[in-house]
């Protein structure tokens, strides 16, 4: 057992990245139309715009980017540990724990229960869950870490540590709460229900520490882990400055902490907190770009590549519309841009150039990178459609977000619009009925996005099918000590 | 001590600590280590034809 790697559990979690993909942009998409045509759901309370959002939200990221995290993390640090997995009990254990999770969660939200929290809307039991399955998850991270075969600790790995480390951290703090059983409740709907310890503007820091550090760890710090591995190996040469890699992961992971209060700009918090927000997140754009360039320059010598290499096409689009959304972050944390950014639909623009342009992106290019290898091929069955899954994706994207940031700025600067008298110019549904033409590009560009992950489907279908499953894979005697 | 000094404190003790890491980063006796841990991904062939005859 010693000489192999364990590619069962990659393998099983690279193919729910993409199921869970697909549900979780289908639920996007029915979403975005129901802003369009508010009865298309036919005023099912299950399927109301409330109950779908957090499930929208939290399968794209929770399901569909935690599962190519798992698959990515789990593979790298095999490879570049030069060892199989701590343990395969363990690792069965995460998958099915992760996925049963992601089926509570799905049921939990359509029956309207929730804490409220944003990105941490799931219930008490669950959250208890979570906690399990995380923990089990570092284990055999760090236990495979530890007793790896090489001298030095690849950079992924430590961006995936400080990962694991930190959504522990984010998830435990968030998440103390009072189940409303102890207080009493007997009724069904009781038993799921719980308050969050904090209360007022603490209640909302933590929040928002919370929310900012989900963005910055789960779907930053960790996703740079997969490009660090993934971009190497696709460009075939080494990291542009591993060097520079090393200031990237200490300086981000030092900032991120600290620009959580920028979510609450203008509001209750006191105003040095803001302050302080306001400032980390200027400083932010520092390691993003750095980390951005890196990325990128990795292919300088090789750039012919971006031409006939699809695969190296989304990894490198994704680093772009990574420096895209951390240039715009820092600006959006200037309190004045917030005063008009702040609750508009810039800031949906801004958050989906990062979860679809980046996140998503650079998540799919290491899946058709992962999925031929744990089915014994070099390839995906057809490269041509991953080029047109690009193309539609990219597409998709940039309709997206190019209509959310016309209709976040109008909309901004509707709301502030006042005449002479100091009334406001527009009532609400004024506002609301100048979002129609914008709501309709966005539905373009989520269904393009879709139906690209519904082409990928097909084409790991088809590898599938020509392939055969690899469940442990000869660990190569390394070429050099 | 009142907050502001303890704020400020914080802020060049992290500030030394970041010159401090850029220094052992680019630190020339550290170039060759660095050298070696980039091509880490690189020790091993492993495309997917390769796991083939297991």
């Amino acid at each position: 057992m010693e000489a192999t790697y364990n590619y069962k559990v990659v393998r099983q979690f690279a193919i729910m990245t993409v199921v869970w993909g697909i549900v979780g942009m289908l639920v996007g998409v029915i979403i975005a139309s129901q802003l369009i045509w508010p009865d298309i759901t036919m005023q099912l309370p299950w399927l109301s715009y409330g109950r779908l959002r957090p499930l929208h939200t939290n399968a794209v990221i929770f399901a569909f980017g935690g599962s190519g995290l798992f698959a990515a993390s789990l593979y790298i640090v095999q490879r570049t540990c030069h060892v199989r997995l701590l343990s395969d009990g363990l690792a069965a254990f995460v998958f099915w724990g992760w996925q049963l999770i992601i089926l509570c969660a799905a049921v939990s939200f359509v029956f309207g229960v929730t804490s409220g929290k944003e990105y941490a809307e799931l219930e008490w039991p669950i959250d208890l869950l979570i906690a399990v399955v995380w923990i089990a998850y570092a284990i055999l991270y760090f236990g495979t870490i530890v007793k790896r075969k090489t001298p030095h600790i690849y950079v992924a790995n430590w961006f995936f540590g400080a990962y694991i480390i930190a959504i522990t951290l984010l998830h435990v703090v968030n998440n103390i709460e009072l189940p409303w059983m102890l207080g009493g409740s007997t009724s069904l709907v009781g038993m799921f229900k719980s308050y969050s310890a904090y209360a007022g503007v603490q209640d909302a820091m933590v929040q928002w520490w919370y929310g900012h550090n989900a963005v910055g760890f789960f779907l930053t710090v960790s996703f740079l882990g997969m490009m660090y591995y993934f971009v190497p190996k696709q460009a075939g040469r080494p990291i542009f400055s591993y060097r520079l890699s090393i200031v990237h992961f200490w300086s981000l992971n030092f900032i991120y902490m600290w620009a959580g209060p920028h979510h609450l700009l203008n509001t209750a918090l006191p105003d040095w907190a803001q302050g302080l927000g306001m400032a980390f997140s200027l400083m932010l754009l520092a390691p993003s770009w750095g980390g951005m360039m890196n990325g990128i320059m990795t292919l300088s010598g090789a750039w012919h590549k971006l031409r006939t290499d699809p695969i190296l096409k989304f990894l490198i689009t994704s680093l772009s519309f990574y420096g895209m959304s951390t240039f715009e972050g820092p600006m959006m944390s200037v309190k004045t841009v917030n005063a008009l950014s702040h609750y508009s639909e810039w800031g949906i623009a801004h958050v989906h150039s990062g979860a679809m342009g980046w996140v998503a992106m650079v998540t799919i290019g290491s899946m058709y990178y992962l999925i031929p290898r744990m089915f014994g091929r070099e390839e995906m069955y057809s490269t041509r459609l991953i080029n047109v899954h690009f193309w539609w994706s990219t597409i998709g994207v940039v309709l997206y977000i190019a209509a959310m940031w016309v209709a976040g700025v109008a909309q901004g600067l509707m709301w502030r619009a006042t005449n002479a008298d100091g009334t406001l110019t527009y009532s609400f549904a004024q506002t609301v009925n100048a979002m129609y033409p914008f709501y309709t590009i966005r539905l373009v560009g989520g269904i393009m996005f879709l139906l690209g992950m519904l082409l990928m489907a097909y084409n790991v279908w088809k590898t599938v099918s020509i392939g055969r499953v690899v469940n442990d894979a000869a660990i190569p005697q390394a070429v050099h000590a | 001590m009142d907050s502001g000094l303890i704020g400020a404190s914080v802020t060049v003790l992290f500030f030394l600590l970041f010159i401090a890491i850029v220094w052992w980063a680019y630190h020339k006796d550290n170039r060759k280590k660095y050298e070696e841990a980039a091509n880490i991904p690189f020790e091993e062939d492993d495309t997917g034809a390769d796991s083939r005859h297991l």
